[in-house]
């Protein structure tokens, strides 16, 4: 008789996924995974598609984050057409960009996460949700909900709709330029969005002192880290160059571009889950594991390269050893930062006459039978490699999903919650929850993850070494 | 007042429908005074519940465990919606519908031909259905709310209409895509 408890699905993350905890003899915890139990198969069935379909087939695999997926495939089609795709293009691509991480964050945050932060983690279900939080504190709730939609109005405005906005960015760059009057619109409503989120850290700083203890065990581990920068080394989400560095800060490998990461990544495949194992090759798998997103981004960057950003960061680095830090819990500090850096750059592009230039859109032909575009999804790096035949139409595609490479990350944050918090003979519902927090706290997008989605919810059950049932939970 | 019991489901879609739900922005506000959501990724219940009013579902059918879940919420279910075309008529999900070999193809080609290491379709797995089925395939649907996504409007006045007790009329108002 296997000894294990299963949680299935995971709530309150983006998409659905399992996690299978598995006892010794004891009670005590040996192992846990986290597991992903569904898959589509877009890198088969693109296949035949003409090359500037992709963007717009592509960024179906994720209705939280499609326009990564865009910027991504978009790019990877600039590449197969050899243009250089027009500067105004470029900023407004890096905008809607913007909008994207500004909503997606703050729907991990508001909406997913902050009812266990605000309401503790063994607070009555019924409570510990979005819906709870707008009916004992609508105030941060009609927050949430604002800055959320201020993320989804640049999308809108520049394209025209909220999500899967893909008649407006194309191979070559965009289809129409915006307008100053559209432009101004968004710039009326970032100062109230911006408040918003200054006052969200300064509550969440305040609150960080209530969990010392989370901040210690939901998943504080050494890791590599692994993300896009500036050249200077700065934050960035839309271009750049890899960088990868240890648990103490020390790089081990920098500028590497992006478009050859074949030369430098590869995936390894599990039995139990239709999510991949991407890793740095030189140190093979799974010790070339590393963890990308707010958090890697925030190690990895010298500084934001916005002024109230950059004064933020200092803040978050007290809380590493030589300034990098390792507390899965403090991916929510670095989801806030990013929002406001997206707000102050927003803001910056806004306010340049470049970004109205008339010039959005280079068109050419396929001249090159292999393309790969890379971006720094909200949840870490993606990248989209497609090979096309002479008439442009897709041969061969591969995917590597921002949230697929912090899936050796997952199993050890859940194992190490785990073997803190399960190790007992009687089942509590916010020991399970704290599992799913640590969960929670990396906002997997599993949607894109597996290119897909589902499993079912059943309950918990708890064996003795015996095989007998000795505790069962449902909810 | 007893509130209506509304249930939200993720099938094989890409959550695109239940980010336009969320695109409800301030109307969730109100609408959260007059449901209650007894079952949905935003909340914490596992099990799918006895006795709901409405159970809104997205994405197409894809897996064996999606299908028992499927089928559990209509029998529990007064009103089931289709939300969004994954779920109205099978959408980039049943893509693969069209590959001979459907998903053993999209297996083969994302576990065996592109891993570099242990390349190996995954085993200890929910398996595949052969094809992904829009929801009607499977099970009765009592409303149908194209677009990918649906509009955020179009969600509000169906929901409006139904808590009225009325049947929400959709011509003209929805279309493909
Ligand atoms: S209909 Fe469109 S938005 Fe909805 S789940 Fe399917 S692909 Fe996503």
């Amino acid at each position: 008789m296997v000894k294990e408890i299963t949680i299935n699905p995971v709530t309150r993350i983006e998409g659905h996924a399992k996690v299978t905890i598995f006892l010794d003899d004891d009670g005590s915890v040996k192992d846990a995974r986290f597991q992903i139990n569904f898959f589509r198969g877009f890198e088969k069935f693109c296949e035949g598609r003409p090359y500037y379909e992709m963007p717009s087939i592509t960024s179906r695999a994720c209705g939280i984050c499609p326009v990564s997926h865009l910027i991504a495939s978009a790019k990877a089609c600039d590449a197969l057409v050899s243009v250089t795709i027009p500067e105004a293009a470029v900023r407004l691509r890096r905008l809607m960009h913007m909008g994207q991480i500004i909503q997606s964050h703050t729907l991990s945050f508001f909406y997913l996460s902050f009812p266990d932060l605000l309401f503790g983690m063994d607070a009555d279900i019924e409570k510990r949700n979005i819906f709870g939080l707008i009916e004992s504190d609508p105030e941060i709730a009609k927050n949430g909900i604002k800055l959320r939609k201020f993320g989804q109005e640049i999308i809108e405005r520049l394209a025209g709709k909220r999500i899967h906005s893909s008649d407006w960015i194309v191979p070559g760059g965009v289809r129409w330029p915006l307008t100053k009057e559209k432009g101004e619109r968004i710039a009326a409503d970032l100062p109230e969005a911006k408040n918003i989120t200054i006052s969200t850290l300064e509550k969440f700083r305040n609150m960080l002192q209530r969990f010392d203890e989370e901040i210690e065990h939901l998943g504080n581990f050494p890791s590599n880290y692994m993300g896009l920068i500036t050249p200077d080394g700065e934050l960035e989400h839309y271009d750049g160059l890899l960088k990868i560095i240890d648990y103490q800060g020390e790089v081990i490998a920098d500028s590497l571009d992006p478009t050859k990461y074949k030369e430098f990544i590869a995936e390894a495949v599990e039995p139990w889950s239709y999510m991949k194992f991407p890793y740095y090759k030189p140190l093979g798998y799974p010790g070339g594991s590393y963890r990308v997103g707010p958090l890697a981004r925030l190690n990895i960057a010298k500084r934001c390269g916005t002024p109230l950003a950059d004064e933020e960061i200092k803040e978050f680095r007290k809380f590493g050893k030589n300034g990098i830090v390792e507390s899965s819990f403090l991916y929510h500090y670095a989801r806030l930062i990013e929002i406001l850096f997206c707000l102050e750059r927003a803001e910056e592009i806004l306010s340049e006459p470049e970004t109205y230039a008339d010039r959005v859109w280079a068109k050419a032909e396929v001249s090159r039978s292999e393309g790969i575009g890379v971006a720094e999804a909200p949840r870490g790096t993606l990248i989209h490699h497609y090979k096309v035949d002479e008439n442009g139409l897709i041969t061969w595609v591969n995917l590597i999903i921002a949230t697929g490479h912090n899936n050796v990350a997952f199993n050890r944050a859940v194992t190490e919650v785990a073997k803190k918090y399960v190790n007992a003979k009687k089942l509590t519902e916010g020991m399970l929850n704290r599992v799913e927090a640590v969960i929670r706290a990396y906002d997997p997008c599993l949607s894109c993850a597996s290119h897909s989605f589902g499993s079912r919810g059943i309950d918990f059950e708890l064996y003795d070494a015996d095989g007998r049932l000795i505790d069962r939970n449902s909810r | 007042m007893n509130k209506v019991r509304v249930a939200t489901i993720w099938l094989s879609g890409c959550s695109g429908c239940h980010m336009s739900f969320l695109d409800q922005d301030e109307f969730l506000m109100e609408l959260a005074k007059l449901v209650q959501f007894v079952y949905s990724p935003l909340i914490d219940v596992k099990e799918f519940p006895e006795n709901v009013d409405i159970t809104i579902v997205e994405g197409a059918v894809g897996n064996e465990e999606q299908l028992e879940l499927i089928e559990v919420a209509r029998k529990r279910t007064k009103q089931l919606i289709a939300l969004g075309d994954c779920a109205v008529h099978g959408n980039v999900t049943s893509l693969r519908n069209a590959l001979r070999e459907g998903d053993q193809a999209v297996l083969k080609r994302a576990y065996l031909e592109l891993a570099d290491t242990t390349p190996q379709i995954p085993s200890e797995v929910t398996p595949l259905l052969k094809k992904a089925h829009p929801l009607h395939e499977i099970v009765e649907v009592d409303h149908f709310i194209p677009g990918c996504p649906p509009p955020a409007s179009l969600i509000t006045y169906v929901l409006t209409e139904l808590l009225a007790g009325r049947k929400p009329e959709m011509e003209g108002k929805a279309k493909f895509g």
